[in-house]
């Protein structure tokens, strides 16, 4: 199985965010906690907490591949939520210096 | 927020003006809201009991953020409201705003604690995001040049506002199958898409001066497109409403309602039959109580009041000012003959204002040019905008006096691109760049495409020609009806995209049918060159159009020309 993170977003203010290593929410897609397919559903039983104690909505694994030990997530439609519209650069992760386009 | 005094636009701002029942329901409904928004941030409201609730008051998530989009009913704006937009987008937002295919606005980054104050700050100049999802009868949609066409029968924006005033409270019609889109002309050039709509009505008039309507009804795009099908050919005025409440009677109690992509009123009509629909239709039809839905008269007039032509000037036809001008600057006169159209009036022009600038984005437009268009909209055209389907603005009623100062203000702001219905006049959808439900790019092909056609001699050589595209096979993009249209699909983690041939909008209007495999992205502004190129070199002429071209010698020769080479 390939390697996943797991994204959400967050509920107040509809930020793109994943889920980090110490079961908080991230807003840096490099700072996502990677899960092998033996802990995702450890992983995915922190999101619903996420989800019920209303920080999150809509959590979901993703695949991502590793570049530099970081991860990037497979799909163009999550790369877009990781790193911001690729037509406004100015707008999105990749103006708040949380990630680029690779 | 403490709601402000009842706010009064400026008369003859082509807009309705709200009476304090309309004032009081929406302000109901933006605390109403906001109580909600609360209950859901402390936790009381789970996001499933939420989401129909945000949804009702037009609130989405989207792929970065929650989108909220805003009604402008019909398309049609005064210029406090444009400001007011923009003030929403600098202070709420990232500073622009994407104008739609419905004739509406989004805001692709508000968050959900800022909604209430937004919904409140749209209250203040009588506006808001009800009916802009869910399973109602969406904002109503319309021609943008109503009320200043030439060759318009009637102003369809009072039909269009009764239908407001009907739909919005209307307790049996909140919960439909699925989301109900209706359109209405009033000139028989339809600049309304009428027929790709759940209902279309084509306004006209009969030889003894009636004033009547053809109906089409279970037109749309989408996973199965259709064209919708003659219901009516006549549709007498006071029937309007009585008619129109059958047509939805039928659908709310026989459309789908097992499979989403089955309940939109087309498949009702093309499962039924259309002879069988449309005597299910007049059967109700004959049922609908006329003391309830015959339109009145008295109402009818009283609302054509609010439509009431502005304060033209009695002008000569012809201007010595604009002549000189028009032969004096050649960029000005390509702007004048490319995004200005004729006005009944003598001396007035319509104004096309393009939000397609060379390698933009479709349909946005910054803050700063929200402004600015507010502003010239109150110099020179009795302060009202309209929003066309195509994502572009409209200043209706210009004096033919002022259109060079008026471009000269808007070429600064790069708000003077003349390319209405020209090749970079793309209209596109969000696409994946926001939209959640896209698997491809949409504007990035826009950008590209405007790119390889920038040179506008070369644009005006070929002339006119729609090119839509859409991100996905709902088909925000329009592209089933463009000249050329372009769905993007995700293949197998890639982007392609597939490119049909011969749709149109208007009262002919068309599906175009697909070519053949899809294109890369990379591939792809090449082929449309290409089908570009061979349409120069089969037209007999000049004044034969692109789609003049592909209905007189059908898509072989395209085909032929895209596909043989690979």
């Amino acid at each position: 199985m390939p390697q996943k993170i797991i994204t959400a977003n967050r509920l107040i203010d509809g930020e793109v965010v994943w889920l980090g290593p110490d079961g908080d929410w991230v807003e840096a897609v490099a700072a996502a906690a990677i899960f092998d397919a033996a802990a995702l559903e450890v992983g995915m039983e922190g999101a619903r907490r996420g989800v019920a104690a209303g920080l999150v909505v809509d959590p979901l694994a993703i695949d991502v591949v590793l570049r530099g030990g970081a991860p990037v997530p497979s799909r163009l439609r999550e790369r877009i939520r990781a790193f911001g519209p690729t037509v406004h650069p100015d707008y999105g992760k990749q103006a708040d210096g949380k990630g680029t386009h690779p | 927020m403490n709601i402000q005094a009842p706010y009064t636009p400026a008369p003859h701002a082509g807009v309705y003006r709200y009476d304090e029942f309309d004032r009081e329901f929406v302000r109901q409904r933006t605390e109403e809201f906001r109580s909600q928004v609360q209950r859901r941030l402390s936790g009381e409201l789970t996001e499933e009991e939420f989401k129909p609730i945000r949804l009702m008051n037009g609130l989405y998530l989207q792929l970065h953020a929650y989108m909220l989009r805003v009604a402008i009913p019909y398309g049609l704006l005064n210029s406090d409201q444009l400001r007011r937009l923009a003030r929403i987008a600098r202070v709420y937002d990232k500073d622009y705003g994407h104008f739609t295919t419905r004739q509406n606005i989004q805001f692709n980054w508000p968050t959900l604690a800022d909604t209430p104050d937004i919904l409140a700050e749209l209250a203040d100049v009588d506006m808001h995001a009800i009916q802009t999802s869910g399973n109602c009868i969406r904002n109503v949609t319309t021609d943008q040049y109503a009320g200043a066409a030439a060759d318009e029968v009637l102003d369809p924006r009072v039909y269009a506002e009764i239908l407001r005033q009907w739909s919005t409270l209307h307790p049996e019609f909140t919960y439909l199958p699925r989301k109900f889109k209706i359109a209405i002309t009033g000139a028989p050039n339809d600049r309304a898409a009428v027929k790709v709509h759940d209902i279309g009505l084509l306004a006209k008039r009969a030889p003894d001066g009636r004033i009547g309507f053809e109906v089409y009804v279970g037109g749309g795009l989408g996973r199965t497109p259709y064209i919708g099908i003659k219901t009516r050919d006549w549709l007498e005025e006071r029937d309007f409403l009585a008619y129109i409440e059958a047509v939805l009677r039928v659908y709310n109690e026989l459309g789908r309602r097992d499979n989403i992509y089955k309940a939109r009123i087309k498949i009702l009509v093309n499962e039924m039959k259309p002879k069988a629909f449309i005597a299910m239709v007049e059967e109700e039809f004959a049922r609908v109580p006329r003391d309830t839905y015959g339109l009145d008269p008295a109402i009818v007039e009283a609302i054509r009041q609010h439509f009431a032509p502005p304060p033209l000037a009695d002008l000569p036809a012809r201007s010595d000012r604009f002549e000189t001008d028009y032969a004096e600057d050649r960029a000005f006169a390509c702007w004048v003959d490319g995004n200005t159209a004729a006005h009944r009036a003598n001396g007035y022009r319509i104004v096309n204002i393009s939000l397609k600038p060379i390698g933009g984005i479709p349909g946005d437009a910054s803050s700063a040019q929200m402004e600015l268009v507010a502003e010239l909209a109150d110099r020179y055209s009795f302060g009202e905008i309209r929003v066309a389907h195509e994502q572009n603005l409209v200043l209706a009623h210009v004096r033919l006096d002022d259109l060079h100062a008026l471009w000269q203000a808007l070429v600064p702001a790069g708000l003077a691109t003349p390319n209405i219905g020209l090749v970079s006049d793309i209209i596109a959808c969000p696409g994946l760049d926001y939209c959640a439900l896209a698997n491809a790019r949409s504007i990035p092909v826009a950008q590209r495409l405007s790119e390889r056609f920038a040179d506008l001699d070369r644009q005006f050589d070929i002339g006119r020609l729609q090119v839509n595209i859409s991100g996905c096979i709902n088909a925000c993009g329009h592209h089933h009806v463009g000249h050329i249209g372009i769905l993007g699909v995700d293949k197998k983690g890639e982007e392609f995209y597939q490119i049909t041939l011969g749709g149109k909008a208007e009262e002919d209007a068309a599906i175009g049918s697909i070519l053949g495999p899809g294109f890369s992205s990379e591939a792809l502004i090449d082929a449309i060159e290409t089908l570009i190129e061979t349409y120069l070199k089969l037209r007999r002429d000049r004044t034969e159009s692109f789609i003049q071209v592909v209905e007189r010698l059908g898509n072989a020769p395209f085909k032929e020309a895209l596909y043989a080479a690979a």
